[in-house]
């Protein structure tokens, strides 16, 4: 009987390699491209890692997730996997043994990717090298821990199904959406969160990542691209850079791994949906403290003290940028409403990403050394300047 | 949380002295690698923070190979360090490249070492390490890859004079550790792990109490045959 079984086992590995092996290579090119816009590798890949081995922790209200291993490795990756199997996990959030996942993998957007293009990265990841790698397991808050409540919480929140084309709409607008909405998704990090952890897709707020605030696609006040010329978004979504708009901190990441490794075709067509988008009105500013007026008169003089000391050189006299920095006067990042990122692109500095449209990328000098004081007075003063609300 | 406070006090005190040095800055003209290098001078700069308030090394006129292979390592996190992991973490092969170089072909006198007490043992025992190494251990001396006057030699090996020893021990034990990795094979991982805790003090006590010679440029080449074996990546094409 063992026998039996240990043949049949064997024929069954021998079927599954067969499948494997029947991946064409222009498949695992597509995989390897799809897996690219999908930015896999910015959580399955730990820094200093082996591709695709997991093991990065990503931090979160409910505790902290270990990517896993999803490499071919049979005992600590997914090596056991069908490629059914593998489309239930992305399109319907189900691991092999029925459990759900829990939605830090994006499987809300992934739901939308065709079976064919799930397929490829099956194939991809299979053509990988399988690496024996064991991450540490989830460490979430006590109900957070307890696995089959997410099936609860699919029942609530998740509306699984591929994406389906609107005819109204023009071929690269669907294939924008499909990419936005799907592989790419976006709105894992851009979209506010509720409670729960799932999308608030009504809502004109992003969402925190990482310590940064990932903005608003909705809003022209946040991240939103309505507005733009086409030319311009897509140079943002490639480049990293536009104009005085550049990506830094998490989404500098995102261009550098895997925007910038896209067809122009499916940037234009991201850049065209994402202009396409509703427009909402910006979310009712959060409450600041009410200055006197010899309180803010100090703040502005000191304010106006620390930006000729250490802004001045680079963005100029009146905030109006110059070559190596961008324009403050208008940009986004001081006249919205959440300082987050403005906060802690003055502190930590940092550069936009190198990509082909910005190979030498001029970078901001950390500021960590500024007081609370002068780092409010400073943002003050910066919100103060004209073109500024 | 004590151990985050520490941090902190220590950032905070190395932060303030960047301060006093950031507005020291003559402007550069814009489109050039100086003006590109900004943000790295706010801690690396000619007036540098104090090398014994906090780990910023010198990096003028370390073999390019050397920092550039830095670079990518710290964008691999083969190297930790949060903020320079954060700084290089979406740059080029070729824009490291060119950055490294900057900081290679520029030159800057070194400060004199500071002193600090240590046992004649200590002493000799760092000595003998740094000359001669250690063969019942199979120790490789220092000066057999770092060049007998420890200034580096090109392309790759970096000069081990002007650190302070709470640099120096940092490094090793980093190395021992694993938070500091090299391209394989990673030949001072090998060697960390030969060295015991009293060994790493003593090179590194010994090493920090030499005067950095006036020509500190690394040499051209090893005087011998490596002892071991060294990895590093490979250089962006021109």
């Amino acid at each position: 009987m063992r026998r039996k079984l240990l043949s049949v086992l064997v024929l069954f590995g021998m079927l599954l390699s067969a499948v494997a092996a029947a991946a064409s290579p222009e498949q695992i090119e597509r995989g390897r491209y799809l897996a690219r816009a999908g930015n896999c590798a910015g959580c399955h890949t730990a820094p200093g890692g082996a591709d695709f081995a997991g093991g990065r922790a990503v931090h979160s209200p409910f505790g902290t997730f270990y990517a896993p291993n999803i490499t071919a490795d049979p005992d600590t990756g997914i090596g056991r996997w069908s490629v059914e199997q593998f489309r239930q996990a992305l399109q319907r959030g189900r691991r092999p043994d029925g459990s759900a996942l829990y939605p830090a993998c994006p499987y809300p957007n992934f739901t939308r990717v065709h079976a064919a293009d799930i397929d490829a990265i099956y194939a991809y990841l299979r053509s990988l090298p399988a690496v024996r790698q064991s991450n540490p397991p989830h460490d979430l808050a006590t109900l957070a821990s307890l696995r089959p409540l997410m099936r609860v919480w699919q029942w609530l929140y998740f509306s699984p199904g591929e994406f389906r084309p609107d005819p109204a709409k023009s071929e690269r607008w669907n294939r924008g959406a499909y990419l936005v909405e799907g592989l790419g998704h976006c709105s894992a990090c851009h979209a506010e969160r509720n409670l729960f952890g799932a999308e608030d897709r009504e809502s004109s707020r992003g969402g925190l990542v990482q310590g940064w605030y990932a903005p608003s696609l909705y809003t022209p006040a946040e991240a939103g691209l309505q507005g733009w010329p086409l030319e311009r978004a897509a140079a943002l979504l490639r480049h990293g850079k536009a104009g005085d708009a550049s990506t830094m901190g998490p989404m500098a990441d995102v261009v550098f791994n895997s925007l910038q490794y896209l067809d122009e075709a499916d940037i234009l067509a991201m850049a065209e949906y994402l202009r396409s988008l509703p427009e909402r009105p910006a979310a009712a500013p959060g409450r600041r403290i009410r200055l006197s007026p010899q309180q803010r008169e100090a703040a502005l003089a000191l304010g106006s003290k620390v930006y000729g000391e250490h802004c001045r050189d680079c963005h100029g006299e009146a905030a109006q940028g110059s070559e190596v920095a961008p324009r403050l006067a208008g940009n986004r990042v001081l006249t919205m409403d959440d300082r987050t990122n403005l906060v802690q692109i003055i502190r930590q500095g940092g550069y936009p990403p190198s990509t082909q449209g910005d190979p030498r990328p001029f970078g901001m000098p950390p500021f960590h050394a500024l007081s609370e004081r002068e780092l409010d007075a400073v943002i003050l003063y910066l919100r103060e300047q004209p073109g500024n609300p | 949380m004590k151990r985050f406070a520490a941090a902190i006090r220590m950032r905070c005190a190395l932060l303030l002295t960047v301060a006093g040095t950031a507005t020291a800055w003559a402007a550069p003209p814009t489109d050039s690698i100086d003006q590109r290098v900004l943000p790295c001078l706010s801690c690396h700069g000619e007036r540098r923070v104090d090398l014994q308030e906090g780990y910023v090394p010198y990096l003028y006129g370390k073999p390019a190979g050397y920092l550039y292979n830095q670079l990518i390592n710290y964008r691999e996190a083969r190297r930790r360090h949060r903020t320079m992991e954060y700084m290089v973490g979406h740059l080029s092969d070729e824009y490291l490249w060119e950055i490294a170089r900057y900081f290679a072909e520029r030159d800057l006198p070194y400060p004199a070492p500071a002193g600090e007490p240590v046992s004649e043992a200590q002493r000799a025992r760092g000595r003998q390490l740094v000359r001669e190494g250690d063969p019942a251990r199979d120790i490789p001396a220092c000066q057999s890859c770092h060049g007998e006057r420890l200034t580096g030699v090109q392309p790759n090996t970096p000069s081990l004079l002007g650190l302070p020893r709470i640099y120096l021990m940092a490094q090793l034990g980093a190395w021992r550790v694993g938070t500091r990795r090299a391209a394989a094979p990673d030949c001072m991982h090998v060697i960390a792990e030969r060295l015991s805790p009293q060994d790493v003090q003593a090179v590194a006590a010994w090493l920090a109490a030499q005067p950095v010679p006036a020509d500190h440029a690394p040499a051209a080449e090893p005087v011998a045959e490596p002892p071991l074996e060294c990895g590093s990546v490979a250089l962006p094409r021109p």
